[in-house]
């Protein structure tokens, strides 16, 4: 390694290996393992990591939002079936993806172990031998002294504090900073295991949306989801039973200035119970603020609203009373799209009702005439409906937020309305009344394993690495002889065995502190009189 | 259904923030300005010696100790151009500092919560926090020289900011309300800062160095570029500040997902925001790998600083424009 100067601590190999001489399959398995584990492939593979994630901050990831991916496909259907034969919208789960960290990981690990052992052995070792000739170091100096040169290392050896000291003959040897070496591969491993514990929690952990309207219930079983994204291992039938009830909801909106219709806060009053008939607790969900239920984190994600509709047949019997969830399409009007099915009217398969409907909590209109919404919070609520006949062909499964309206026949347009209103359909096929509105949360139910040992994993890497980046290795000797006119002469050299910046001139202090003591030593001895002259 | 009306804001506060922002920008210019002529026309001095200076560069004048010293480095004095305008140019810019931060407390009191929620108050502040790198290195390292080249891109950004990305002080958004934010978006900021110093000294690093390349082949480098610190001295200082800034993103990154896992329900998911991140990320390590990479340091090393900063500056522009995801706040 370039920044290595001496033996120790070498354990990567540094530069391209040359192709192996002797042929023979463990030769090529050596050079193959010795490429894979120098610091060019580390660093080759790094690049990799960070250029392969690109497309995925750029292409909508099924990870972050299956409804974009799908918006995606619609858009460019020639272009997303290629892309995705390239695992473009799974990028971060991707075998080719994958390839690339687990190469780096095996390098690193090929790296970091043998480096481990190296450190191990020095840690235990004493310091070198001081070498024979000082002045090639990078750093050296030299003076006289009228100390003697017994006085010369001991003054030496209380200047190298925090060193580790070692005699040979007429030198010290010194050598300090070993906790880098430690933090370096304490890092590496701590990334390391935070591979694993990430897999670990995927593997065995799930995710799942759900969507529940005030004074409305939810149970942690697999069919009560929206949508749920188990691990590989996960074992959903044992899940934990718990239930969830959304007592209330409440949005609170900026009503005036530049941000009016900013959200201001979201607060969701749930009870819940850890199993089915169990005591119930409440807890106050806010953004910032899961409940936690049995190892499951159960968050707010967000929120919307849900008109209730009531829907008589033609003969006048309520074939259809419930709040139906509508989506909003931005967060600044909240004006919410969302469909009603009533698939039993009483007059059969043929006369089924379907509604496509537009919620606008406060309605308004703009200068051409179109019906909109000007502010999120629903404060002149109202509704437009456009009414459908016919099959709904509910016998395939479909999404209960579009209505397949081929095969149906149109009612038309219903007058905008206010709640209570009612709107007649025609040829007295009955009559369907807006009345009134509730609003839902949408939350998310998350176990992950990973969370804990993440975050420690995470941390000691921080703690390695900080030992790594500031604690600077170096070695120090000094050498004291007495020369022909019987003066002390004083050798000291250093060496910095990472090359960050100050190490000469820290060593330079050293220098010039050791002078100093001895001056002062010498000073105090008045039978040294020969000092006095050139010290001064 | 509850509605609120946008917390009281603090008229005072908000107008004396405002004017805050302008004066600062004035300042810094004339700063630059002053910058520009010490490092086109100051005399080339030698450095004192000091932390990240050659040891040769004065401290080894030790004659009056009778200490001898040998230092093999290849590296020559650690000169830079010099005038008494520089040390006015700082004087400015510590003044024009103060009023920056003077302004964030003005605007977190205006809005009466802290002053880091939109991309305005984002990039005023890591502004902030460039500057102030560039006061310390000019008190630590003496890297006064960084001045002209530091201000650039604080100016364009705060111009970026006051013309297009100004909003009025006011509440946040939901998701900001949590006591993450002035220990994750701090840490982003300080980093960002610092990124931003070291990437700037990395590219007057990238200029000196061909100033050597010509010189060697004997050839006359005139202007700025010839009269700029020697590269190695820079190069410290560049890398110093990765030191600084590394640790702080790595931080940054952990209490951003561990803010993550309370407000959204994972702790990481690969939003836009948190890919480029940890682009960001494995670059910089890339970059700190470079250095201990035979025939990597240097320029090459470099370029990966400044890639750094490009992506930095990638993930607060372009992402909260183009994509859409959980950290648009835009
Ligand atoms: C997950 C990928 C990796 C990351 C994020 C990473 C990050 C880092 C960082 C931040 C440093 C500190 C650099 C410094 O001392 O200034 C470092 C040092 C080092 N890394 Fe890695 N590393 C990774 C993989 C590897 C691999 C695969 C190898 C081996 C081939 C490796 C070998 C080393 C060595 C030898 C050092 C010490 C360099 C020196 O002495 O200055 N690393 N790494």
């Amino acid at each position: 390694m370039s920044t290595t100067t001496t033996d120790t601590g070498a354990a990567p190999a540094e530069g391209s290996p040359r192709g192996p001489k002797g042929l023979g399959a463990l030769g090529w398995a050596r050079w193959a393992w010795r490429v894979l584990t120098s610091m060019r492939t580390a660093l080759i593979l790094l690049f990799l990591l960070a250029v392969g994630a690109i497309p995925g901050s750029i292409l909508p990831q099924n990870v972050v939002s299956v409804d974009e991916v799908n918006i995606y496909f619609r858009e460019n259907p020639e272009l997303a079936p290629w892309l995705d034969r390239f695992h473009l919208f799974d990028v971060f789960s991707s075998p080719w993806y994958a390839a690339i960290y687990l190469l780096l990981f095996v390098s690193l690990a090929g790296c970091v172990f043998p480096r481990a052992l190296v450190h191990a052995r020095a840690v235990r070792s004493r310091p070198v031998r001081t070498p024979r000739n000082l002045g090639r170091m990078p750093y050296s100096a030299r003076f006289t002294t009228g100390a003697s040169p017994e006085a010369v290392l001991e003054q030496a050896r209380g200047v190298l504090k925090g060193y580790r000291v070692e005699r040979y003959g007429d030198s010290v040897s010194a050598e300090t900073g070993y906790l880098r070496e430690a933090g370096n591969v304490l890092f590496h491993l701590a990334l390391l295991g935070l591979l694993v514990a990430l897999a670990a929690g995927s593997f065995f952990g799930y995710r799942g949306n759900m969507l529940v309207v005030e004074e409305d219930g939810f149970a942690n079983t697999l069919p009560s989801y929206d949508a749920i994204y188990p691990g590989h291992w996960t074992d959903m039938d044992s899940i934990a039973p718990f239930t969830i009830h959304l007592d209330d909801f409440e949005a609170g909106f900026i009503e005036e200035g530049d941000l009016r219709g900013q959200a201001a806060s979201y607060v969701a009053d749930l009870t819940y119970t850890e199993e089915p008939g169990g005591p119930e607790m409440t807890h106050r969900l806010e953004v910032n603020h899961p409940l936690s239920v049995s190892g499951v984190q159960v968050y707010l994600l967000g929120h919307g609203y849900a008109p209730e509709f009531v829907v008589r047949n033609g003969d006048g019997d309520v074939v259809f009373d419930q709040a139906v969830p509508f989506l909003y399409r931005d967060t600044m009007s909240f004006v919410s799209d969302g469909v009603v099915k009533v698939p039993d009217t009483g007059a059969g398969d043929d006369a089924q009702l379907g509604f496509v409907g537009v919620f606008l909590p406060t309605a308004a209109q703009t200068p051409d005439g179109e019906l909109t919404s000007s502010f999120p919070g629903a404060t002149e609520p109202r509704v437009t409906l456009e009414g459908y006949t016919g099959d709904l062909g509910m016998v395939d499964p479909q999404s209960v937020y579009q209505l397949r309206t081929e095969g149906m026949e149109s009612l038309g347009e219903s007058p905008v309305l206010a709640a209570g209103d009612v709107w007649e359909l025609p040829d007295g096929a009955g009559s369907i009344e807006f009345a009134g509105y509730k609003e839902y949360v949408s939350l998310q139910a998350n176990r992950d394993g990973a969370r804990l040992p993440a975050l420690l994993t995470a941390a000691t890497a921080v703690g390695g690495l900080l030992l790594t980046l500031f604690i600077r290795p170096r070695r120090v000797w000094v050498r004291a002889a007495r020369g022909e006119d019987g003066r002390t002469r004083v050798e000291l050299a250093g060496l910095g065995k990472t090359e960050v910046a100050g190490n000469n001139a820290e060593f330079h202090e050293i220098t010039t502190e050791l002078a100093a003591r001895l001056r002062n030593e010498s000073d105090d001895n008045p039978q040294n009189p020969s000092d006095t002259r050139s010290d001064r | 259904m509850t509605y609120t009306l946008a917390a009281p804001v603090n008229e005072t506060m908000a107008s004396a923030s405002d004017t805050l922002v302008i004066a600062m920008i004035v300042t810094y210019a004339a700063a630059l300005f002053l910058f520009a002529i010490e490092a086109a026309y100051g005399r080339r001095t030698n450095l004192k010696a000091g932390r990240l200076m050659p040891v040769s560069a004065g401290a080894a004048g030790g004659g009056a100790d009778g200490i001898e010293v040998d230092v093999r480095t290849t590296e020559g004095e650690a000169r830079a151009s010099q005038s008494v305008l520089g040390a006015i140019a700082l004087g400015v810019t510590a003044l024009g500092f103060l009023m920056g931060l003077a302004q964030i407390i003005t605007r977190g009191v205006a809005a009466g919560r802290w002053p880091w929620g939109n991309m305005f108050e984002f990039v005023v502040a890591m502004c902030l926090v460039a500057v102030g790198v560039l006061l310390y290195a000019s008190f630590r390292y003496q890297a006064r020289f960084l001045g002209a080249f530091v201000l650039v891109p604080v100016l364009i950004l705060l111009g970026i900011g006051v013309k297009w990305l100004y909003v009025d002080p006011g509440p946040l958004i939901p998701a900001l309300h949590s006591y993450w934010v002035p220990i994750h978006v701090t840490a982003a900021i300080l980093a960002g800062g610092a990124f931003m110093v070291s990437g700037v000294t990395g590219v007057t690093y990238l200029v000196s160095h061909r100033s050597d390349v010509k010189r060697a082949r004997g050839e006359q480098v005139a202007g700025i570029a010839g009269r700029l610190p020697s590269p190695e001295l820079l190069d410290r200082i560049s890398h110093r500040l990765i030191l600084f800034a590394f640790p702080l993103w790595t931080f940054g990154i952990i209490a951003g997902s561990i803010w993550a896992d309370e407000a959204w329900g994972r702790f990481w998911g690969w939003d836009p925001k948190e890919v480029w991140s940890f682009i960001s990320w494995v670059i910089y390590a890339a970059y700190l790998h470079a250095r201990a990479t035979g025939g990597w340091r240097g320029p090459k090393a470099t370029w990966i600083n400044v890639l750094g900063f490009a992506t930095i500056l990638f993930n607060f522009f372009a992402v909260n424009y183009m994509f859409s995801g959980l950290h648009s706040y835009a």
